[in-house]
């Protein structure tokens, strides 16, 4: 039979028979095999958001560790090479498998539910992005474990990270890992990218998707362009260890600095990205609780963008100690200082939000308000260190690690908590304990702030990062014990956190469509919601499709309740990229065990490749190929080749 | 009174035709990528060279003999992928097929010489920090011409099994793209270590 080339989607009202019908083709099998197969965007968020938890619990009982041997000075809790991969590890944990594998958790559970679609854009390419993050964060971390975590810092400079200097295996575990991981990032921010511009529901023009799309977008987009750079900076320094290259040595005439610039040019626009989603996740959710539309989306969404753009000729700020000509410093200077005004765009949209509105005190908005101050104290932290002179002073003191602990712990984890308290609902039916929620945020607050505002002092009073010990005379002790013990209560308020899920998800209360009250689509569907998240795609005539009724839009109402069935295989619509005009029926692939073979040849391929066992990385790159041969096959029933003939 | 809006559309295409399609995107954000590493590979050639002393260059005269003829081999076979495209627009599988051969034939005929130009190098991967990033571009884009050649292979056995029409392409028109793409980075990876040797760069 010939399959039909063209359609007309049937319009009609949601019914019994239709949604058992979409259960059908949408529902992810039972058991083992569906566990390994499943494309179902929401069981990969709720994965990677689990999986970046246990990496958060895993980086803080390292940095608690830390914070032990830097309690009292001349401690002797840890070696100063266990230091050294202690802090390490810290870092790479905090920032590579926990800060934007969080984000891309959340974004990946919500995206389709907020752009009214059924699923990521290419829902293979995301359980492959998830697997290769678990497969790569366990390869980084069966080094540490092994006694070969990274010991030179999570940026990882060139000639300390040098064979000559770093003969063991962990520099190779590290390089090795991080391209790995690259491949992840690279896949999942492809994803992002398209599924925001083919698959929103029709009528969400490009001035309607929430700020967090704004945001994930601008960091995918980001990812793209730069993470090649680090991965490019990893294999280098692997060829250079392993090969006898001379990218880095400069008795090869190599240029160290290149590293750095590789490491920077890549690590900068990273940061941005490892905040502007959390940034994101604010605008939309505190005006919820402040029962208005954010004040100024058209301003905010465009700051989102200046960020990234900015983002990009900040990198050497970094650099200001190397030695690079003075001209060079002034422009990056500059630079760095101008890419406050965006981010003020920010601040003052969401101070005018709390002040327009009539703000409700729960503890996704405790969460997500406190942002804004650790916002500002870490912005203007960064600022000072933006002028070269001030840098010269404080690089390489606690200060700077003060300041990027406000701005990650400040602008990704507190966010971030705020984000579970909030869209949890979604994700189980259950509301997370509201009274429990308190205590974990004010413990959370204070114990941060005890830890890190004191740390300011510390790095002004001359003490250096990366050192395992400090001799009693300097007048730093007791500033370590205060921030040990900030530490302390700071993980104790995270603790709460995992008991409030844990009870919650076996007794909370149950959340319902909407218990916030909330303005956006992923509240129209049920909690949790169904395999197929639409059971008609809706029609989106504004920002805010369940507010209309009393924000007396004028014009148009978005439809929810009839919209097109899209029930004749797995479809979801795809639509123009900037009006939404509905395009094309868009034909999803079903669950498939090619992602999870891909990222095992890969990890075959990598273990090779550490142990230069030649014959085990070609039989990795042998699976890889054949996984992907097996992916790209075209599928009739896809629709990417013609029906057999006769 | 508000209107409910609703989005009634006219016939729309059922999956992916022609190169109307999320696989289209897809692998239009993935060439980004790859050419961001190109872009940084070539940065650390000229960043490298930029800051060395004098005499970083170990040939200041490249020979062309072998290079110039394969990378204009290389562009050759992407007309040939272009010609296999608009075989199958055409409904003509023959010249697909056939196109599709002249191209993977060239692509492997670009590496065996990729080998030959790597064998007559006066120096070696761990001679010096120019020799390394030489080896190390070279070798990236001749593994992404790899990468395309089995791409290319599997092309030609789904076309063979007639798996394409004028209407279902896009599995050709992705591998195209990304075909062109390699073969524009042989361009820049010749220009930069084959051209600016002559025009000054890194004596």
């Amino acid at each position: 039979m010939m399959q039909p080339e063209l359609r007309t989607p049937a319009v009609d009202v949601d019914s019994i028979a239709h949604e058992a019908r979409l259960y059908s083709l949408w529902e992810t099998a039972p058991g083992l095999k569906g566990f390994l197969s499943s494309v179902d965007h929401k069981t990969i968020g709720i994965r990677y958001i689990v999986t970046a938890f246990v990496f958060l619990a895993l980086g803080g009982v390292e940095a608690l560790v830390i914070r032990l041997q830097l309690a009292g000075p001349n401690l002797t809790l840890l070696t100063p090479s266990e230091y050294n991969q202690f802090f390490s590890t810290h870092g790479m944990t905090m920032i590579f498998l926990y800060a934007a594998p969080v984000l891309s958790g959340f974004s990946n559970y919500l995206w389709p539910l907020l752009l009214g679609s059924r699923d990521m854009a290419f829902p293979r390419l995301n359980a492959l992005s998830y697997w290769i993050y678990l497969a790569a964060g366990l390869f980084l971390y069966a080094g540490f474990l092994t006694g070969n975590g990274p010991n030179d810092g999570w940026f990882n400079y060139v000639p300390y990270a040098s064979r000559d200097f770093n003969p063991g295996l962990n520099q190779d575990f590290y390089a090795l890992g991080m391209v790995f991981l690259g491949v992840s990032t690279t896949v999942g921010s492809a994803n992002f990218v398209v599924t925001a511009f083919r698959t929103r529901a029709p009528g969400m023009s490009i001035n309607r998707i929430p700020i967090m799309v704004w945001g994930t977008l601008t960091a995918s987009v980001a990812n793209l362009l730069v993470v090649p750079a680090v991965s490019l900076a990893f294999f280098m320094l692997w060829m250079d260890r392993q090969f006898g290259t001379h990218f880095f040595d400069p008795a090869g005439g190599g240029q160290p600095l290149l590293w750095q610039h590789l490491f920077w040019i890549f690590g900068h626009p990273w940061v941005y990205a490892i905040v502007l989603p959390a940034m994101g996740m604010v605008s939309d959710g505190l005006p919820v609780f402040c029962r208005r539309p954010v004040v100024g989306y058209s301003l905010v969404a465009l700051a989102t963008v200046a960020t990234m753009i900015l983002g990009f000729g900040v990198w050497v700020h970094h650099m200001f100690a190397t030695g690079l000509p003075g001209l060079g410093l002034s422009f990056f200077s500059g630079a760095s200082i101008v890419i406050v005004l965006p981010s003020a765009v920010a601040v003052f949209a969401w101070l005018a939000t709390i002040w327009l509105g009539r703000p409700v005190i729960t503890t996704a908005f405790l969460f997500f308000s406190s942002m804004i101050l650790l916002f500002v104290i870490g912005g203007v932290s960064g600022f000072m260190t933006a002028s070269v002179p001030v840098d010269w002073q404080l690089t390489d003191t606690y200060f700077v690690v003060a300041h990027l602990h406000y701005v990650l712990i400040g602008i990704n984890v507190f966010p971030v908590v705020g984000a579970l308290y909030f869209w949890f609902p979604k994700m189980t039916g259950r509301m997370l304990d509201e009274k429990l929620g308190r205590w974990n945020f004010w413990i959370m607050f204070i114990g941060f702030n005890l830890a890190f505002l004191p740390m300011h002092l510390t790095g002004l009073l001359g003490m250096p990062r990366r050192v395992y010990t400090y001799a009693a005379n300097g007048g730093w002790g007791t500033l370590n014990l205060i921030t040990s013990i900030g530490s302390f209560l700071f993980a104790a308020g995270v603790l709460l956190l995992l008991i409030n899920v844990m009870k919650s998800l076996k007794s909370g209360a149950a959340a319902g469509r909407n218990p916030w009250d909330a303005p956006t689509l992923e509240w129209a569907v049920s909690s949790p919601p169904p395999p197929y998240n639409f059971a008609v795609i809706p029609t989106v005539a504004s920002r805010h499709p369940l507010w209309e009724g009393r924000l007396g839009t004028e014009g148009d109402r978005s439809s929810l309740d009839r919209g097109m069935l899209l029930v004749e295989g797995k479809e979801t619509i795809g639509t123009s990229g900037l009006d939404a005009d509905p395009d094309m029926v868009l034909k999803m692939s079903k669950d498939s065990f090619a992602p999870i073979s891909l990222a095992a040849g890969m990890s075959v391929l990598f273990t090779g490749l550490l142990l230069k066992l030649w014959a085990l990385a070609i039989v990795g790159a042998v699976i890889c190929t054949m996984a992907l041969i097996a992916w790209f096959w075209p599928l009739h029933e896809l629709r990417e080749r013609e029906a057999p003939h006769g | 009174m508000a209107e409910t809006l609703l989005s009634r559309p006219e016939n729309l295409p059922v999956g992916p035709t022609g190169r109307q399609g999320v696989g289209w995107w897809g692998v239009s954000t993935l060439v980004v990528s790859e050419a961001a590493l190109f872009a940084y590979l070539l940065f650390a050639y000229f960043y490298t060279g930029a800051t060395a002393p004098r005499g970083w260059l170990l040939e200041s005269a490249p020979r062309l003999q072998v290079a110039l003829p394969n990378t204009v081999m290389l562009l050759v076979s992407s007309l040939a992928v272009f010609w296999a495209e608009r075989g199958l627009m055409k409904g003509r599988r023959g010249q697909t097929l056939a196109a599709l051969g002249v191209a993977f034939v060239l692509g492997a005929a670009f590496v065996v010489l990729q080998c030959v130009e790597w064998r007559g190098k006066p120096y070696r991967l761990g001679d010096s920090s120019e020799a390394s990033l030489y080896f190390v571009t070279t070798g990236m884009h001749a593994a992404h011409v790899v990468v395309g050649l089995v791409a290319l292979a599997a092309l030609s056995c789904w076309t063979a099994l007639n798996y394409f029409s004028a209407r279902r392409r896009m599995a050709v028109a992705a591998v195209a793209l990304y075909w062109h793409f390699v073969n524009v980075i042989s361009v820049c990876v010749f220009l930069t270590y084959y051209v600016t040797p002559y025009l000054g760069f890194g004596r």
